[in-house]
């Protein structure tokens, strides 16, 4: 690792591969959901074209989608590293990354409604910071496209229209209706990252760091396992599917976290992520050797 | 699967029903959010003799421009449509568009806007970015690049081959509204709801 420009490449690289090699959880999970889809029907069309998209998009190291969506980048570093200067080299490298078209530039000046251009702005790189005690910076991100977090939502316990109280079967009941209302418009089969407690801030952190997980894992709370697995299945029940089109193939994945809750909340919040589960991470240790996180 | 001209004629668009999967080949545009405001705000002369008896298409691309000036689509999937509800019908109307592309379907002013005018909601595959792209050979000219930047700016393309599926006809049809129908009372039936 050079010193001259510190991590600025390494993470112009983890960008490249976020934007345009879709991890192989995801393209599995895809294909999976194009064998359970009837042939010639519109939803085993949209996945063919889907599964042909990222293998295009790999081929050419170009874009998956072209909203690129917002970097949102958890870092763990070693106690004494600068997260000023951290947070600077992602910048530069979310800048970067826009100049050779792995991005696109997706800042909007909210009050003007100009865009800055190159990708960079107010609130733009997300990035979370975290100390540890080992001796590496380990980087995960993922980039959150906008129609999916559009129909991202949050909801309050108890919730009487779905006859949801405040426990995991009211839950369970959020998150179908979730479903229901996201339709085909968060670019179906989607993967749900779920945030079960915290508050307004909190639990939609959480909710978005769940997408980092491998879609085959177990989630290490039996119960919540059990509910991760019952909301996928009745998620797929409900006919959506690929793009709205109608199907078997309506969410790739679900994964729930919690967090405590103040007495008078109980927040369910879902970030709805897209089929383009775009994900990434990189270790990069003492000596600046860099290792790809899969 | 059918292979559709652009420009095209009210006939052939009517005859198109919900389900059709058809391919695009000809010229078309491309306008989201800000342009959709922009075209209603003002009559667009110059920009409407692009959008007669074609297509415009909800997209946000990404752009390279080359060294000779001219331009080329990176990546070009749909964006959700549904937040140009307010404007499509009246921009149908206006300059005589025979459909949209988008994702995502839109809602009741739209579908008795394609009925009124004889269009089509046309559904491209979201995130289908790099797909799409290369059935864009060729970017003719830009409006308002500089005023609303890349993805917002409307972007005058030549398609060919296009893969598109049509979601909303203009005989009332609409699959978005049957698989929401499906959905929802399949809801109500899991939750154990009275419908």
């Amino acid at each position: 690792m050079g010193a001259s420009n510190g991590h600025i490449e390494t993470f112009v690289e983890l960008i490249r591969r976020a934007s345009t090699e879709l991890p192989s959880d995801v393209v599995e999970a895809l294909q999976e959901g194009r064998k359970a889809e009837e042939s010639g029907a519109l939803a085993s069309i949209a996945l063919d074209t889907i599964l042909n998209n990222v293998e295009m998009a790999r081929e050419d190291s170009a874009p998956i989608c072209q909203d690129t969506g917002t970097p949102v980048v958890w870092i763990h570093h070693p106690v004494g590293v600068s997260t000023r200067a951290l947070k600077k080299e992602f910048e530069a490298a979310v800048r970067e990354a826009t100049a050779r078209k792995y991005l696109r530039p997706n800042a909007v000046n909210t009050l003007t409604g100009g865009n800055t251009g190159d990708g960079a702005g107010r609130g733009i790189p997300f990035v979370h910071f975290e100390e540890w005690d080992e001796s590496r910076i380990e980087v995960k991100m993922i980039l959150k496209g906008g129609g999916s977090e559009n129909v991202g939502t949050q909801y309050k316990l108890p919730e009487s229209r779905l006859g949801a109280g405040r426990d995991l079967e009211g839950v369970r009941r959020a998150v179908l209706d979730a479903v229901v209302e996201a339709q085909g418009k968060g670019c179906a089969p989607g993967v749900l990252g779920i945030c079960i407690g915290g508050d307004r801030v909190s639990a939609f952190e959480e909710s978005k760091r769940q997408i980092l997980r491998p879609l085959k894992d177990t989630n290490p709370i039996p119960e919540l396992a059990q509910l991760e697995e019952r909301l996928l299945d009745e998620g797929n029940q409900l006919g959506v599917g690929p793009m709205g089109f109608g199907g078997k193939t309506t969410l790739l994945g679900v994964k729930i976290g919690v967090l405590d809750r103040l007495p008078a909340c109980y927040f369910v919040t879902v970030t709805y992520m897209c089929w383009a589960s775009r994900k990434a991470g990189v270790s990069i240790d003492k000596g600046g050797e860099v290792t790809w996180l899969s | 699967m059918a292979e559709l001209k652009l420009p095209v004629d009210e006939e052939k668009i009517r005859s198109l029903r919900v389900g059709d999967f058809v391919e695009l080949t000809g010229r078309m545009i491309t306008g989201r959010d800000t342009a959709h405001k922009w075209l209603i705000d003002e009559y667009r002369e110059d920009v409407a003799p692009f959008m007669e008896n074609s297509v415009i298409y909800h997209c946000g691309p990404v752009v390279s421009k080359n060294d000779d000036g001219s331009y080329d689509f990176v990546a070009a999937g749909p964006t959700t449509s549904i937040r140009e509800e307010p404007y499509q019908a009246d921009v149908i109307g206006r300059y005589g568009l025979r459909g949209v592309i988008g994702k995502g379907g839109m809602a009741a002013k739209t579908l008795a806007g394609l009925g009124e005018h004889g269009a089509v909601y046309l559904h491209a595959v979201g995130g289908a970015a790099q797909v799409l792209a290369r059935a864009i050979p060729r970017v003719e000219r830009v409006f308002m690049l500089d005023e609303f930047g890349v993805p917002e700016a409307l972007w005058v393309i030549e398609v060919e081959r296009f893969p598109v599926m049509v979601t909303m006809d203009s005989h009332g049809g609409s699959l978005h509204d049957e698989v929401e129908a499906y959905s929802q009372a399949k809801l109500k039936e899991l939750l154990g709801l009275s419908a």
